[in-house]
């Protein structure tokens, strides 16, 4: 009988570790396909996030295209060389007379003027932020104070809208309360320099910075002065990235617009040489804007901002170059 | 003799360092100039609740123009936003090296097409697809809705470059950790990553605003530049973005050519609102990369 009534005790037993162990497992299994369940669907979450945002990210170059490939393929029917040697004529959508060779003319004018004016100002202003300034923040009280506020002037310049730039270059240069250029090579010029100089201001800086402090040490050890310094040794090491900030900045001038419609004039003739200062012009921008919204002649619209974009990409192409070249000087060194 | 040089040039260079400074300060003086006579006579709180602009009859009430600057600002966040993020994080995060050679030179590129080009494209292709597609009375395709999109692409390369340059940031033992963890990837950039690049994203966002409120010329050549105050064109509220507008900055480039006396001060006047609304916007965003660089 006790062994009787011990078998069932020790079967209970067997029996409670054996379900145990059978609960355990089946718990762990469960617990595992969970997890793997659990992960399956992170995966594909994961998968449809990423397929997402692919798409946006090709998303970027199907715009990039369509909007390129629109206006170039458009454009392509009245491009041709006649079309860029003859200056403007006919305003009519219909007619086939007339192409853009004097805003062609224009816009190189107002882009040597404007690099004339800003690039100088600019580099010199950099130098001295990076040469003179820095070394000085200990010393004197004043300097520090300056250079902040020059930085911040930098940092408002380069967030003011272009249409505020043409405001106050109207105000300024255009109208008569001022100084009365009227609109003008010069106006327009004026305006754009002073658009492009934060540009200009900040890519130097970087190169300039860039240049290391050895070239420096070795060039004042050998008894050059400051100056010496900075011209000879230090502007020619950062003259890759100088020329990148100036190639931005043409970049910036043919394609703005808003600066130019108000400082620029609009008329078709250009001035008759690139010293020709005091007369009126428009720029290949303000070509396709006039094409479009006052003689809405959309195919020659078209034809300029095809050649625009050309210059665009062609002036990407060169930063591109210019800043590659750069970085593998650095990596060489 | 090359120290008095080297002194000279000193003072050369100070003073076209200062140059910036100068051209801040004349900007400043010159539309405050002109913008004064017309705050003085007709009022600053007349003019910014105004809805009537009559400069010929001198009723000067810039709030439709401040509508519809906002308007389609807001219309091209809510179009531009989600996909420049979504360009930024596949940048940062999920392109294959080979792949972002492609589309990081693409952003560049599409940041430096000229704005008349995407005007003339919106004019030429937005416009009447837009027209075409809503067939409500009163939709001329010249709207709210077409300057939205345009001014979305205008301001994707902005968001996208200054966010990833942000996610980039984000220090490699979070995402690692996060990984460590068990995360997937997806995981570790919506925990981990985007939270704590989050006052540089958003930094993004607001300059990608301060982007979208300056700029004039494509705006002038889709958004109709009607003086009227925005408003819906049917029953439902949305038909409001097929409604004309003009912006601040239209205003401005549209009329300033022919303006004299009270009507060109009003012009400078809706510069300087422009100005300070921009200024505002730029302001935030600095303050927030200041932050984010603090933490």
């Amino acid at each position: 009988m006790s062994e009787g009534t011990a078998r069932p005790t020790t079967m209970t037993r067997e029996d409670v570790t054996f379900r145990r162990l059978v609960q355990l497992a089946v718990s762990q299994r469960e617990e595992t396909s969970r997890a793997k369940v659990n992960l399956a669907r992170r995966h594909l979450i994961q998968r449809a996030a990423f397929g997402l945002l692919w798409l946006s990210g090709m998303a970027a170059v199907a715009i990039l295209l369509a909007v390129v490939g629109y206006v170039v393929v458009q454009g392509a029917k009245v491009v041709n060389l006649e079309f860029l040697t003859t200056p403007p004529a006919g305003g009519l959508a219909t007619s086939d007379v007339g192409g853009m060779s004097t805003t062609i003319v224009s816009t190189v004018y107002l882009v040597f003027w404007t690099i004339v004016f800003a690039g100088p100002l600019g580099i010199l202003a950099a130098i001295y932020l990076v040469e003179y300034a820095e070394e000085m923040e200990g010393g004197s009280g004043l300097v520090p104070i300056i250079v902040s506020v020059v930085r911040f002037a930098v940092e408002i310049l380069a967030g003011v809208p272009s249409i505020i730039f043409g405001l106050f270059g109207y105000a300024l240069f255009v109208s008569a309360v001022a100084l009365g250029w009227s609109f003008s090579l010069r106006s327009a010029a004026a305006t754009g320099a002073c658009l492009v100089l934060p540009v200009i201001i900040r890519a130097s800086e970087e190169a300039i910075k860039a240049v290391p402090r050895s070239y420096r040490e070795a060039s004042l050890a050998l008894g050059a002065t400051k100056w010496q310094t900075a011209w000879k040794i230090v502007l020619p090491a950062a003259a890759p990235g100088i020329i990148t900030g100036i190639v931005l900045s043409v970049g910036r001038v043919v394609s703005e617009t808003a600066v130019f419609f108000v400082t620029f004039g609009g008329t078709v003739r250009a001035p008759d040489t690139v010293f020709d200062l005091s007369s009126p012009g428009r720029s290949m921008a303000l070509h396709v804007y006039y094409l479009a919204m006052e003689t809405r002649a959309f195919d020659k619209a078209m034809g300029t901002g095809a050649v625009l974009i050309l210059t665009i990409i062609l002036i990407n192409l060169l930063i591109n170059i210019v800043s590659r070249r750069l970085t593998a000087k650095l990596k060489g060194r | 003799m090359r120290k008095l040089v080297d002194t000279g040039i000193r003072y050369v260079l100070f003073l076209s360092a200062l140059a910036s400074v100068f051209i801040v300060f004349l900007i400043l003086l010159f539309t405050l100039r002109e913008a004064l006579p017309a705050f003085r006579e007709y009022g600053v709180a007349p003019m910014l609740t105004g809805t009537v602009w009559r400069p010929q009859e001198d009723q000067l009430g810039i709030l439709s123009m401040i509508a519809g600057s906002l308007l389609v600002t807001l219309g091209s966040v809510i179009l531009g936003v989600p996909l420049a993020m979504g360009g930024a994080i596949f940048l940062a995060e999920v392109a294959p090296p080979a792949v972002r050679e492609i589309v990081r030179p693409a952003v560049e590129l599409l940041a430096g097409i000229p704005s008349v080009v995407y005007g003339l494209f919106g004019m030429v292709v937005l416009v009447p697809a837009v027209r075409s597609t809503f067939s409500v009375p009163g939709n001329s395709g010249f709207n709210l809705l077409s300057a939205s999109m345009v001014l979305a692409v205008m301001v994707l390369p902005t968001i996208t470059n200054i966010a990833e340059d942000a996610i980039r940031a984000v220090p490699r033992d979070f995402k690692e950790g996060s990984l460590a963890l068990g995360a997937t990837r997806w995981q570790t950039i919506v925990r981990v990553t985007l939270p704590t690049a989050r006052s540089g994203i958003i930094a993004a966002i607001i300059l990608g605003v301060g982007r979208a409120l300056g700029e004039t010329m494509a705006m002038i050549m889709v958004i109709g530049n009607s003086i009227r105050m925005p408003g819906p064109l049917s029953q439902n509220p949305l038909t409001l973005f097929l409604s004309q507008a003009r912006t601040l900055t239209g205003n401005v480039a549209v009329e300033i050519k022919y303006a004299t006396g009270l009507h060109e001060d009003a012009l400078f006047a809706t510069g300087v609102v422009l100005f300070i609304l921009i200024m505002l916007v730029n302001g935030s965003a600095r303050l927030l990369i200041q932050r984010g660089g603090a933490e």
